[in-house]
């Protein structure tokens, strides 16, 4: 069932024998427990290298913003990871941890880090210094200051750093395919090494792509329901 | 250790059709023609959304679904496609798309949100239409049409490896081969080349970065930051 260009078709269905159409819904049904498949792995590399990213970076930009002195080594080091590029990375830990899912999950963590440490650094800057008075004039401790007033206050920003790193995320976890844990990636891959199988290239990118709206729509959602007091202000 | 030592030091893979050098050449062809058919078709657009002020979603989120879309997934497709085929071309078509959101983004950012006062100002002394937005809003918006400019450069330089996967030249190609015959010294290698060219280019590109922008931007940025 092709939609996609019938002058583009006609063409190549005078090279190649069989029909090879871009968009075909026969495909996405002879086919739904390998894509099923192949987004469950998606979305699990996705969300433990999101994941791992998170709980190394928001930590880390928690004791930059105490201890300032650190704060452009530890940005510049973040810089020059989120730089490398991911193939080489993944090519890297190869060697380390093989053919196995750590090898895409580490290197898009490390990857990741730099977008998320970015953004709990600035957002804890731009915590208004009278709010941080206020609870310091009521009593508060260093650490309830940093959870009841600094964190809350940052999470927006800190919230958009990770729905970046999110869909970037989704984006490059394709490049697994190289080590075997592509997710819809090894589809695409697959799909390409199978003479030019453009159902299945097609169908696997659009599907990477749907993953990534949906990710970013949830992080949307739960930026809303964490931070209820942007919410009334919005409305105000 | 000693055979990635070896493996740089060995005279053959410096000459040749598959030498560091070629290799290296054709990985900045594939970044630099990318990235000059991207800047043709972004920063004139994004200009000129900012200048009229119209437009913001198509240039933001552009920007955002850009992000979406997988290069990897692009580049599979380009190559698949009879018309344009395995090879480098497929590569440069999917990394000029690649390149485009963050141009568009920045470039419509930038001459945006160039300051009312100081369009007023121009606005005050006859300044209108073309000459405003050639001498004071492209000037103003230079910084972060520069930043967007390195951020994609970067992303370009550091994904065009990818070119290897389909029949491309460039550094990929040890990556790629590395791969294939399962040898871990040619796979470091490769990486090791792709990222130092990609931190090279970035470092580089912060200086031409820090040259272009206009000395009133940087004094006024470096106050805000010591005020913050």
């Amino acid at each position: 069932m092709p939609f996609f260009g019938s002058a583009v078709l006609a063409a190549e269905t005078t090279v190649e024998s069989a029909p090879n159409p871009w968009l075909s819904w026969s495909y996405v049904t002879s086919h739904t427990e390998q894509l099923l498949q192949a987004g469950q792995e998606h979305i699990l590399l996705t969300l433990t290298a999101v994941a791992l990213a998170i709980v190394i970076a928001i930590p880390l930009g928690i004791l930059v913003r105490r201890y300032p002195r650190w704060e452009s080594p530890v940005l510049a080091l973040g810089g020059v990871l989120y730089t490398i590029p991911s193939l080489a990375l993944i090519s890297v830990l190869w060697p380390v941890f093989g053919l196995s899912p750590w090898t895409v999950v580490v290197a898009l963590a490390l990857y990741a880090l730099l977008v998320v440490l970015r953004n709990t650094v600035v957002g804890l800057k731009g915590v208004p210094p009278d709010a941080v008075d206020a609870a310091r004039g009521m009593g508060y401790s260093k650490v309830a200051i940093l959870w009841k007033v600094e964190f809350p206050l940052a999470l927006p920003t800190i919230i958009a750093g990770i729905r970046i790193a999110t869909v970037s995320t989704v984006g490059l976890v394709t490049i697994g395919a190289l080590v075997g844990y592509g997710g819809f990636g090894s589809l695409i891959y697959s799909g390409f090494l199978q003479n030019f199988w453009h159902a299945q290239i097609m169908t696997a990118t659009l599907a990477c792509v749907l993953l990534a709206i949906v990710l970013e729509i949830l992080l949307q959602i739960a930026e809303r329901l964490l931070t209820p007091w942007a919410r009334s202000a919005r409305e105000a | 250790m000693m055979a990635l030592w070896d493996w740089f030091t060995d005279p053959a893979n410096w000459t040749g059709s598959n030498g560091i050098p070629v290799r290296f050449a054709q990985q900045m062809g594939i970044t630099l023609i990318a990235m000059a058919i991207a800047m043709v078709i972004a920063l004139p657009l994004g200009v000129y959304l900012g200048h009229k002020g119209k437009g913001g979603f198509l240039a933001i989120n552009v920007g955002n679904v850009g992000r979406a879309v997988p290069t990897f997934g692009l580049l599979m497709i380009f190559a698949a496609w009879a018309p344009i085929g395995v090879g480098n071309l497929a590569a440069i078509i999917a990394l000029i798309i690649f390149a485009i959101p963050p141009l568009l983004t920045n470039a419509y950012i930038g001459v945006r949100d160039v300051d009312e006062e100081v369009r007023g100002a121009a606005r005050g002394m006859g300044f209108s239409g073309l000459l405003m937005l050639r001498k004071v809003e492209l000037p103003n918006a230079v910084p972060l049409i520069a930043a967007g400019i390195r951020t994609s450069t970067v992303q370009v330089v550091a994904t065009a490896s990818l070119a290897a996967l389909v029949g491309g030249g460039g550094l990929g190609v040890y990556v790629v081969e590395g791969f294939a015959i399962q040898d871990d010294t040619l796979l470091i290698a490769g990486a090791i080349l792709t990222a130092v060219l990609a931190i090279s280019v970035d470092l580089v590109l912060a200086l031409i970065q820090r040259r272009v922008t206009p000395r009133g931007l940087t004094l006024e940025q470096a106050a805000i930051e010591e005020m913050a």
